[in-house]
């Protein structure tokens, strides 16, 4: 078993190749060694290592959540100043060939399924141009024949100059695929390994390319390895035990940062939403618990962007502005099409923040921060040829 | 146990082999201070007075030579005294040294980048001494330095951990051993550093203008080890507030 | 003849070798490396090696740094 008791350690599994994530009953041994004087230092260190992490997302923390709402919102603003950043995302296509037990686009659902076309994904990012976006993050199901790189290299071209980041959340692909979609305009890659704990992600993850955990494990350090400014990883919420869950992301975050300098890193908290198939979330994750979470990584990770989307509902974003999360959603539909046509079927999944982009930056704005809808050109970028 | 390209060092106290009043004081300081690497600088041999060779005097089963590239003003000048301490049987390890500024002798950044880059690729392993900015760091990790050594303040003037924010960037992102290097004043400096979370940390001055050299010596190994132990152990925090629970304030619309 | 060792004149019999001129010095051979005109010479070519009118020799070892 490794023992992660302080720094030495630390950089000890910081500096393997590969990475390997702990096994859920080590983490779990990390966060019973835990003791409150643990949360207390992590409350005050300027380098919060694993076992800080473990004892911010332990039960013992439970009752600092107002100590750590206080330190996540020093941090936040320190490191991200009075701002607020926001971005849309465009659902190119739902078809999908895994099946993964919570996810809508899932291959045995029956819902409408479709790909846009170049000029329905034209007309769809160009309303949401109008509406004020200048950060698109494409999201699409995995069927790489019928959306492949070539497709997405040609949806790149026709954003570039026009969007400020354009960002995907797709199939993972090859480090060649990743740069040649970086020099189409391609800016930054999510990709969510859903769970860290390996029997609940054979459980969940019943057929399809997704079903194999390590290659998952390993794209976004392909994604960075190819010259992507910004990789963003998460863990979907609601299929094993939350405090874990955020200990193995921690560790997978900060391995990336020690292994890959050069690139911005976000994280992402989605919690399952309602969606066709009817999943039942494994384990219930309150707001408070997802609360605690987010604050441990800020702790955590100082520079991390955390993103906060439409999964949440509007009081719950508004009261988390300016503690920890960094950038938000706004005015999603997660249907492809949904934009030009409001009654496009075949949802991900139902968003619990229905607000326009006006609603949710007049609701940022009365709390004192600014909301940023463009933050760099990806008309700048070279990339490796 | 300190490891560098997969060499083993039980000391994390390296020792600079200049400036000791004599071979001698230096040997029973070196000894003394549990050294086991210890840095050597290449010169013509004084033609008239070829006696004092320090080859002779410490036990290289001992102490690990580590050769220094002192002097060299710009890459090729560094290259061609590597390689030459290579042909001295200095092994291919080195302490790359670019220090184009006879004054203050501060590193040159960009020369030593373009010299650890030639000199991995033939063969050498590299321990740059650098300025303590933490992208060079990274770039110099990047092109195959086996650690880094960034300086504590400019070299000999014995004012401690100058640099101690920008180490402790370095510290954070380096995946190679991080040595501070030069401006090390006194035992506690070599603590902070330590303390830190520094691999090791190379002395030379303090010890060798000491009063007394050997004592100082054995002060700075202990201060090493001290500084190692608490790293180690994990420092408590800085801080007076710490009430166990605080007012939920501003938590409210959490459901 | 004349040669340049370690930066001064040094005048020596023509067809000396390496090895020659270095035993009168008063130098450990197996301490120093020696570069002659710009190139490392190996240990076995010291014997052969002859110096030239004009050679650039540089004797070189270790010495206290840090």
């Amino acid at each position: 078993m490794i023992d992660i008791k302080f720094a030495e350690k630390d950089t000890k599994i910081m500096s393997q190749e590969p990475l390997i994530i702990p096994s859920f009953q080590e983490l779990q041994n990390i966060m019973d060694s835990c003791c409150s004087e643990d949360v207390e230092a992590a409350l005050h260190a300027d380098h919060v290592g694993i076992k800080g992490l473990a004892a911010l997302l332990s039960p013992l923390a439970h009752d600092y959540l107002g100590q750590m709402a206080t330190r996540s919102q020093e941090i936040t603003l320190r490191r991200f100043g009075r701002t607020v950043q926001l971005y849309a995302p465009v659902y190119l296509s739902n078809f999908c060939t895994n099946r993964c037990a919570y996810c809508g686009f899932s291959a045995e659902n029956k819902i409408d399924r479709r790909i846009l076309t170049l000029e329905e994904v034209e007309q769809e990012v160009d309303i949401l141009y109008k509406r004020g976006f200048n950060h698109i993050l494409l999201v699409s199901g995995e069927a790489p024949k019928k959306l492949g790189v070539d497709y997405l290299e040609k949806v790149a071209l026709l954003m570039r100059g026009k969007f400020a980041a354009v960002s995907i959340e797709v199939q993972p692909l090859s480090t060649e695929d990743y740069s040649r979609l970086f020099r189409a305009g391609i800016t930054a890659v999510a990709v969510y390994q859903e769970t860290y704990e390996r029997g609940i992600y054979d459980q969940v993850h019943l057929a399809g390319q997704k079903c194999d955990y390590d290659f998952r494990l390993e794209t976004p350090a392909r994604c960075a390895e190819a010259g992507m400014r910004e990789v963003g990883i998460g863990a979907l919420l609601g299929l094993a035990d939350w405090r874990l869950e955020g200990l193995a992301l921690g560790i997978h975050l900060a391995w990336l940062r020690k292994q890959y300098w050069r690139t911005a890193l976000t994280v992402s908290f989605p919690r399952l939403r309602p969606a066709a198939g009817g999943f039942a979330p494994l384990l219930n994750v309150s707001e408070r618990d997802l609360t605690q979470m987010v604050f441990a990584l800020r702790i955590f990770d100082q520079d991390v962007g955390l993103l906060m989307s439409t999964r949440e509902e509007a009081r719950y974003r508004d009261g988390m502005l300016g503690l920890g999360p960094t950038r938000l959603s706004a005015g999603s539909c997660t249907a492809p099409g949904g934009y030009a046509n409001a009654d496009s079927g075949g949802e991900q999944f139902s968003v619990g923040d229905e607000r326009s982009l006006v609603e949710v930056c007049a609701a940022i704005r009365k709390i004192g921060l600014d909301p940023v809808r463009k933050d760099w050109d990806c008309e700048f970028q070279v990339g490796k040829s | 146990m300190l490891e560098i390209a997969g060499r083993k060092f039980r000391s994390r106290l390296f020792t600079g082999t200049g400036k000791f009043s004599s071979s001698e004081v230096m040997r029973q300081a070196l000894e003394a201070s549990n050294s086991e690497m210890v840095t050597v600088a290449l010169r013509r041999v004084d033609l008239n007075d070829p006696g004092d060779d320090i080859m002779q005097v410490l036990d290289r089963e001992k102490f690990f030579f580590l050769p220094n590239t002192s002097g060299a003003r710009d890459a090729q000048e560094a290259i061609r005294l590597a390689k030459l301490a290579k042909a001295s049987g200095g092994g291919n390890w080195l302490k790359l040294e670019v220090t184009p500024d006879p004054r203050t002798l501060l590193p040159d950044p960009i020369e030593t980048l373009k010299a650890t880059e030639e000199l991995v690729r033939d063969g050498f392993v590299v321990l740059p001494y650098m300025n303590a900015d933490p992208i060079l760091a990274l770039r110099l990790q990047d092109v195959g330095a086996a650690a880094v050594m960034p300086l504590g303040a400019p070299i000999g003037t014995n004012k401690g951990l100058l640099t101690r924010d920008q180490v402790e960037i370095i510290i954070s992102q380096a995946k190679v051993p991080v040595v501070v290097d030069a401006g090390l004043g006194a035992p506690s400096h070599a603590a902070l550093a330590m303390e830190m979370g520094a691999d090791a940390v190379l002395v030379n001055t303090a010890i060798a203008v000491a009063g007394d050299p050997v004592a100082m010596a054995i002060a700075f190994a202990k201060a090493v080890e001290a500084g190692r132990e608490a790293y180690k152990a994990g420092l408590g925090t800085q801080g007076s507030e710490a009430s166990a629970s605080s007012p939920e304030t501003g938590l409210g619309f959490l459901r | 003849m004349e040669i340049i060792v370690n930066g001064e004149n040094k005048n020596i019999d023509s067809g000396t070798s390496v090895e020659g001129y270095l035993k009168t010095l008063d130098i450990n051979l197996e301490t120093v490396v020696l570069e002659c005109d710009g190139g490392i010479l190996k240990r076995d070519e010291y014997p052969v090696r002859i110096l030239k009118e004009g050679s650039v020799l540089e004797v070189i070892r270790f010495i206290g740094g840090g």
